[in-house]
């Protein structure tokens, strides 16, 4: 069972390197640099689809955790604190080596946090702000769970566009490289094109490995079951309501992890990484790719960012997620990409069978 | 020692007194039978048990805990389990993996447990499985355990409703109307599975309108009428119980 479970993970390490190989030979290497953003918007959208398509539970403002997560890594990594060194604060924090002194463009001297603690202060904020947004906001259900996130999200993106210290509509610019490990940074830097498709496609891969064993498990039934009768799983011992507190806390954090990534890799964050139009964007890859189906999300929503990125959809951008987002609705609820409609053929044709018998 | 005891339970729904003062105890390896007209106050006595609704005053007792204010999923943890008037199975699960959520509190993974794929997490995970096919076994619906099970016949949804209630190894079994809808075959199959179900050592509380069902198999029968209890005795003494003859027939006839 679990070999058979981690082909996928196998065919999609395949379908990585034989994409890299493609771009390489067809010589378009910028390619590369919107797959690598797309992977890591692809973080976003799993985590969504598990929320969503499994649980059952929607969230009209995952584009929040997405900028909350970039601009609080954004910001701790290009904000000045050279004037407040040797006060306590800073020169304690200094000692214990999370600063890092460097100089602008303009040789002027600069005092940031090192990225990879912003990062987990930035994963660590988010997960607060997502159980205090969960706890409360998903106790509702429906169309009213849908209202209150997009409350949520709203609130983001006003207090990312009116705050001056994020750069108001202009967002946060200059973001350093992250540097990782042997050379290896997130940078948009060219030379390093390469190098940050695969990470940005490993850090996939790892996350659809992780939450491929989560819906296999006993976790992911339990998850399953909420989304199918909430009160049945409840009478069955799960703890309906710290379930989904929890899957909507991993998946947020999910969100803030590509949010990171995609700040340090573009140098940079604005506002519409926020707005409600990016929250619709993921809602709408989830439902494309069929809900409770990881990999057509992953599929559905590589494609289409990748489209996007590349200005396929021109100044139309986001009426084509909310056409797609009708167009499911109405047409196809269940989505299109879809592993159960081929699984389920067999058990229908079972089940009509032994309507006659008892 | 009773397994089950409710003491004064009571619960209004604005002016309806839907359970005034019943109190009632079932005892270790019985069957109990709750019956009553519609509108008896049988199922919100149900949900006052499980923890569905909270009670307005009174106690429920059950393994030698006062569980009345817990929530349904810690009554559950504590060994009590149920089946549901409507059939409440999980769509998009097969037959096995609605059996196997019955497992839940008898299994251990997290989320980050899960996640990492652990070597006993996997353990955990088969020997789910094979108790999910071991029920499924007992039950006789083996051969059905690959089927989505909200594609399966009414009857066989009534079964794996059932085994998944029978998956939580509770000490307390409620059944919540587990003959609606069957034929009379099937009735009788249902029947001879729940005094089987008693034989193994769980101890049941039904409400059930099928008569023949209750007085077949009951060791003891509780009526309500209008929230309130009317008489709790065996069934032979419930059918000649003048109380009771008067709710069911009619005031006139009586």
């Amino acid at each position: 069972m679990a070999s058979r479970r981690n082909l996928p993970i196998v065919a999609m390490a395949l379908v990585v390197i034989a994409v890299h190989l493609l771009a390489a030979a067809a010589g378009k290497p910028q390619y590369l640099t919107q797959l690598t953003m797309a992977g890591y918007y692809s973080l976003v959208i799993v985590g969504l689809t598990l929320l969503m398509g499994y649980t059952g539970q929607i969230s009209m403002g995952h584009a929040g955790f997405f900028a909350i997560g970039g601009y609080t890594s954004g910001l701790l990594t290009t904000y000045n604190l050279y004037s407040q060194n040797g006060e306590m604060p800073v020169s304690m924090l200094r000692s214990t080596g999370l600063l890092v002194a460097g100089k602008d463009l303009y040789g002027a001297d600069l005092l940031v946090v090192r990225p990879w603690a912003a990062c987990v202060v930035a994963l660590l904020v988010t997960l607060g702000i997502a159980y205090l947004v969960g706890k409360p906001v998903l106790k509702l259900r429906g169309h009213y769970l849908a209202m209150a996130t997009l409350g949520f999200g709203t609130i983001v993106y006003k207090v990312v566009l009116g705050s001056s210290v994020l750069g108001a509509a202009d967002g946060i610019s200059d973001i350093p490289a992250f540097p990782l490990f042997a050379g290896l940074a997130v940078s948009g830097k060219s030379v390093l094109r390469t190098q940050n498709y695969y990470l940005a496609w490993a850090l996939v891969l790892v996350a659809m490995l992780l939450l491929t064993n989560l819906i296999h498990s006993r976790v992911g039934r339990a998850l399953r079951a909420i989304h199918g009768a909430e009160d049945a799983a409840d009478a069955m011992g799960v703890d309906t309501s710290r379930y989904k507190l929890n899957m909507f806390v991993l998946s947020a954090v999910l969100a803030a992890l590509g949010g990171v990534f995609l700040t340090h890799y573009n140098g940079g964050i604005g506002p519409s990484e926020a707005s409600i139009m990016k929250s619709v964007r993921y809602v709408a890859i989830v439902a494309v790719g069929g809900m409770a189906n990881l990999w057509g999300a992953l599929i559905m929503g590589v494609l289409l960012n990748f489209l996007s990125l590349r200005g396929s959809f021109g100044s139309y951008d986001d009426a084509v997620f909310g056409l797609i987002l009708l167009a499911i609705m109405l047409f196809a609820p269940d989505g299109l990409l879809r592993a159960e409609l081929v699984r389920r053929l067999p058990g229908l044709r079972r089940g009509f069978g032994q309507k006659g018998a008892p | 020692m009773s397994l089950l005891e409710v003491k004064d339970l009571c619960k209004r729904f604005g002016g309806l007194q839907a359970v005034g003062n019943v109190s009632f105890a079932v005892a270790p390896g019985s069957i109990k039978a709750l019956i009553g007209p519609n509108g008896a106050g049988k199922t919100t006595l149900f949900n006052l048990i499980f923890g569905i609704l909270p009670p307005d005053s009174g106690q429920v007792w059950f393994d030698g805990a006062q569980t009345d204010g817990w929530k349904p999923h810690q009554v559950a943890a504590a060994g009590m389990a149920r089946t549901f008037q409507h059939i409440r199975l999980f769509p998009k699960m097969s037959a096995w993996e609605n059996i196997a959520v019955g497992r839940h509190v008898h299994s251990r993974a997290g989320f980050l447990s899960s996640m990492l794929g652990l070597p006993w997490t996997r353990r955990e995970q088969r020997a789910v499985r094979d108790k999910a096919l071991e029920i499924m076994g007992f039950l006789g619906v083996e051969d059905r355990a690959d089927v989505e099970a909200t594609s399966l016949a009414y009857g066989q949804q009534r079964i794996i409703e059932l085994g998944r209630a029978l998956a939580c190894e509770p000490k307390l079994l409620l059944l919540d109307e587990p003959a609606a809808g069957l034929n009379m075959r099937e009735t009788s199959e249902m029947a001879k599975l729940i005094a089987r179900i008693r034989d193994t050592g769980i101890t049941v509380l039904l409400v059930e309108h099928d008569m023949t069902l209750v007085m077949n198999i009951s060791d003891e029968v509780l009526v309500l009428s209008y929230g309130e209890k009317i008489a709790d005795d065996k069934p032979l003494a419930i059918q000649k119980h003048p109380e009771v003859i008067k709710v069911y027939l009619g005031e006139d006839d009586a």
